[in-house]
Parts: structure tokens; sequence; C-alpha cells
């Protein structure tokens, strides 16, 4: 990115208009929507490191949500610990159950890697709903114990959860923005582009898939966290469904899969999107996220596969014909 | 004669029943150029295959610098100093052509800046210089070809396979793709170059060996090759005139 580029001017009047927003727009439903929005845009970010740029689409990131949002909790309510201890711990246990996850289904590619990562989802979703001790199809009421910062629990005001989520979307987009410009970003896309070229160059498709895992499930656990505090209940419909792994998926694949934007800007669609739905339909639409999300996914593959962000990226035509004469070896 | 750089021994892979290679074998010293040539089907990718990592062998012995490397995944051979173009090339097309260089350059050089400066190096080298910015996918075939073994290149390798990057050029080509692999050679760097352009391959090389049907025919200089009656029979066919020394 060049110096004084517009896109950094663009980034930075972004962050501006982010940080003044919830003390501009005072209403606690706004406030509520942008928090929502925030959110689910750290979650598509964060899944966008292994979707995007190492390109091994998942369709289970809810288990790394809800393992966020459980590890937290249990620590909380069992024991006591701060949840921002327990959000730390959280991303642990999600980057150890992504080595898990990932060491059988690297093998596997394109969709039967997206296939196997389904079942995952649906695996640790059932074995919540049905263990007792991690509190079954039931979930967690958190204790409205410690307030305040450290007790990670905010009852007077919306804002601390609003800027912990823009700043946890920061964060997140921060790693985003290391890894691209490290060689493992380099080695992510080459994986995805031709695997086999980049084994032919020295790039372990294992390792590399598997830093991109780790981080990316790492992260997403954290948005679980935030979740949890932020709700102060948890049970497995809303935090290790299927549809929510849909949801993370689509934000990124909406915006741009693989851009470092390009999954905010899906987040701000697809949530704009969500709450006029609910508006229109009321209590009465449960499902409609569903059509939504169907809908959106067909139109993307059909129209644009490369998001939102391809719109304003997109790459010169090729040409029809070589654009110079022969280059010469020297 | 000092210890070869690369040393294969009954070189045998088998898909199911279908024998692709079957007890190959030759040496490669440093610096040395050797064709391998052949008719359709005779196993000269497999070969490669099997240098690369990307099939272990069935059987048989390949050694680099006196040390084992048949089984060894592909990121292994290449940490070696094993580089290889393919057949139908692949390059990074979400990237510039610069990029696709460094992803090569990077494995001897992790820091992304050292890797572009090792990139350009290699591209200037290499005559690629000047489309280092634009888009991979816009490249022409030739271009592509040499993209690839531009990539290649940058690995650092010792040994370098190249599957016929001569192939779909026109003559001028062919001669500029001659030239820059004599430069290469001049490096230090062995190429082994499986080749169906004869005048690409036989002024080049130090050494031909010839496969058919996955067996090694024959083995020797191009000047002894071009009159071989077995070879002529099996691949060459009766028009092929050696060019003079």
């Amino acid at each position: 990115m060049r110096r004084g580029s517009p896109a950094l001017a663009l980034s930075l009047a972004g962050l501006a208009a982010a940080v003044a927003f919830p003390l501009l727009a005072t209403k606690v439903t706004w406030q509520n929507a942008a928090i929502l929005m925030l959110m689910t845009a750290q979650l598509g970010v964060a899944w966008n490191i292994l979707g995007g740029y190492a390109g091994q689409v998942s369709l289970g990131h809810a288990a790394f949500f809800g393992a966020g949002a459980y590890v937290s909790t249990l620590l909380s309510v069992k024991l006591g610990v701060s949840p921002w201890l327990g959000m730390v711990a959280g991303a642990v246990v999600a980057g150890g159950l992504g080595v898990l996850v990932g060491t059988p289904c690297f093998r596997l590619k394109g969709h039967y890697f997206a296939m196997a990562t389904i079942a995952v989802g649906e695996i640790v979703q059932a074995v919540v709903n049905g263990s007792d001790a991690l509190g079954g199809a039931v979930g967690f009421n958190l204790p409205l114990g410690e307030t305040g910062f450290w007790g990670f629990v905010f009852n007077r005001s919306k804002l601390p959860y609003y800027y912990i989520a823009l700043g946890l979307l920061l964060a997140t987009v921060g790693v985003n923005w290391l890894v691209n410009r490290s060689h493992v970003g380099y080695y992510l896309r080459a994986i995805k582009d031709e695997p086999d070229a980049a084994r032919s160059l020295g790039v372990s498709l294992t390792r590399y898939k598997m830093i991109a895992m780790i981080l990316s499930a790492g992260l997403t656990a954290m948005g679980g966290t935030l979740y949890a505090q932020k709700e102060l209940f948890i049970d497995p419909g809303s935090t290790l469904s299927t549809s929510l792994s849909i949801k993370i998926a689509l934000v990124a694949i909406l915006g741009g899969a693989g851009t470092l934007w390009g999954p905010v800007l899906g987040a701000v669609v697809l949530t704009a999107i969500e709450e006029a739905t609910r508006i229109a339909f009321g209590g009465t639409g449960r499902g409609t996220d569903l059509v939504v999300y169907g809908a959106l996914l067909v139109v993307i593959a059909v129209f644009q596969p490369s998001g939102i962000m391809g719109l304003f990226t997109r790459r010169a035509p090729r040409p029809a014909l070589p654009p110079e004469p022969e280059a010469r070896f020297p | 004669m000092s210890a070869p750089l690369l040393e294969v021994r009954g070189l045998t892979k088998r898909f199911g029943g279908l024998t692709a290679n079957e007890d190959v074998g030759f040496t490669l010293q440093a610096g040395e150029i050797m064709g391998l040539i052949g008719p359709n089907g005779a196993g000269k990718t497999t070969v490669f295959n099997s240098l690369a990592g990307f099939f272990p062998p069935t059987s048989g012995t390949i050694l680099l610098d006196g040390a084992a490397i048949e089984g060894l995944p592909p990121e292994a051979v290449a940490a070696r100093g094993v580089a290889r173009t393919f057949q139908i090339v692949r390059i990074f097309r979400s990237m510039t052509v610069l990029e696709n260089v460094m992803v090569g350059a990077m494995l001897r050089h992790r820091a992304v800046p050292k890797a572009a400066v090792v990139a350009r190096e290699t591209l200037d080298f290499t005559g690629l210089a000047r489309r280092a910015h634009d888009p991979a996918g816009q490249l022409t075939v030739a271009e592509q070809k040499r993209l690839e073994l531009t990539r290649a290149l940058a690995t650092g390798p010792r040994l370098l396979l190249l599957d016929e990057v001569m192939a779909g050029l026109t003559a001028s080509e062919v001669q500029e793709a001659v030239e820059l692999v004599k430069r290469i050679r001049d490096r230090g760097i062995a190429c082994v170059v499986v080749e169906h352009v004869m005048e690409g391959i036989m002024p080049i090389a130090d050494r031909m060996v010839v496969l058919e049907n996955g067996r090694k025919i024959a083995e020797g200089p191009p000047a002894a090759i071009a009159v071989d009656p077995g070879v002529i029979r099996a691949y060459l066919g009766e028009g092929y005139l050696a060019p003079g020394p």
C-alpha cells in the first residue's frame, strides 16, 4: 500500500466513524445492531485466514466459537475465573481443537474438506447437547456477579461491549494484516492457487494450513467469549449451530474471501439485511435468516464469486493478445 | 571422477498393474545437463515425480550428494536443493510475477523484503524483470513457462528438473530457452531436461537418457544417441539428423 493511498485514508476514516458511532447514535437498538455487526465482522475476518487466504473452506467454525463461549463460561461459573483469562483459555482450547480437526481433514480437498468440517460442527453440537456437565441442551445463564472491566460484565451501558467488540475486530484484522505481509501469507495464497507447485517450492501444506487453522480457530473462540459475556446466556442453539457456521463463512465470502476488509464489508451488508428482515417479518420470521443466507450464496456463486470487494478491485481484463511483443531472453 | 550429484539406481514405479518405470538408473554430475527423452507414455514425467518426491518409488534408490531422498515429501526434497517445473504450468494466478518468484525465494529467505530482492535478481537473470508487477495470469504461455523456471531457480537449487519447458515455443523462443538453460548450467546448477523439442535439447545436453515403455533403452552423448538404431526406431524416426558438433 502506497503512502497516502486512498485505502489508508478510507481505513482511518472508517476507524474514526466506528469510534464515534455509539457516541452519536445513542439509541440502544442502534448500538446493539452495531455491536452485532462488529462481532459478525470479527468472525468473518477470523474465518478468512483459513477459508480465504488458505482456501480451506470451513463450515464448522461454530465449533470454535462455541469452544470460546463454553470454556470461558465454565471457568467463570465453576471456578470464578475472569472471563478475560477464559477468553485466552478458550482460544487455546479452540486452537487445540483446530489441530485435532485439521490433522485428518487437511488430507481432504475442496468440497470434501468443507463437508468434513460440517460433520465436526455437528459432532461438537451433539456432544454438548448430550452432556450434563456442559449444560446439555439447556445451556448456561452467566451470573451477574462481578461487573466492570475485570468481570467482563457491563449492565449500565452497551458502550463497553461496543468498544471491546471494536478492539477485538481491529486485533483480528491486525493478525490478518501481519499474516498477509509475512511469508506465511504468501505461502497460504500459494497453497490456495496451486498446492503441488507450492510443495515443489518447499512449502509444507500441513504445516501452513495448520498455522492458519490455529489462528483462525483461536480468534473465532475469542469472539465466542465476547458473545457469551454480552448475552450472559449460551446454549448449543446460539453458539454451536450449523447456521452460525454458515453465517461466519458467508460473511467472508459475501464481502470477498481472501481480502483484508472484505469480511467486514460482508458483515455490514449481511447484518443490515438481517435487521431489515427482522423488522419486516418480526418475531414470526424464524428461519428467514437461512432463506437469506441461501439466496445470497446463490447470488454470489452465480454473479460475483469474488464477493463485494471484487466489484472494486476488478482486475484489468485479460488482453486478447499479448500486451507486448515477445519477451526476449537477454 | 568426483562423486555424482545425483545417482538413481533401479528406480521402479508401479501404479497397480501398470509399470511406469522399470529399473531406471543414471547418474548426474554437478553442473551437467542431462536430456531425458522418449515417446509419450515412456515414463519421463514419472521419473521426475519420483525425483521431486511427488511419488514414492515402488523400489530403487535416489541419492542426492550421497544421501537417500526417495520417499521424502516434495517440500523436503525442495529443501535439499531439487527444484522442478511442471509440464502443464502451475503458476500462482492470484499473484504478480514478482510474488510468484518470491514464494520460491522464501525457501532460503523467509523475510519478505529479502525474498523480494532475491526474486528481482532472479527475474533479471531470466529476463522477465519488466513483467515483475504484472498479474501472472496475463503472461503469454512462453513467459509463464519462463516464470515457472524463474520461480524454481529462486529456491536456490543444486538440481533443476525441467519438464518440457520448450514445448509450444516458436523457433526463436526455443533458442532463447536454450541459452537460458546454458547460463543456468554455468552457475553450477545441474539440469535434467525432459523434452520433445530435439533441436532444443540435443545441442546443450552433455548426456542423453532415452526411455521407452518405462525402461532405459539408451544412454550416451547426443551425437551417439542421434544415430542409435534402437532410439531411431523407438522415438526419433528416420528423418532426424543430428546437428553438427
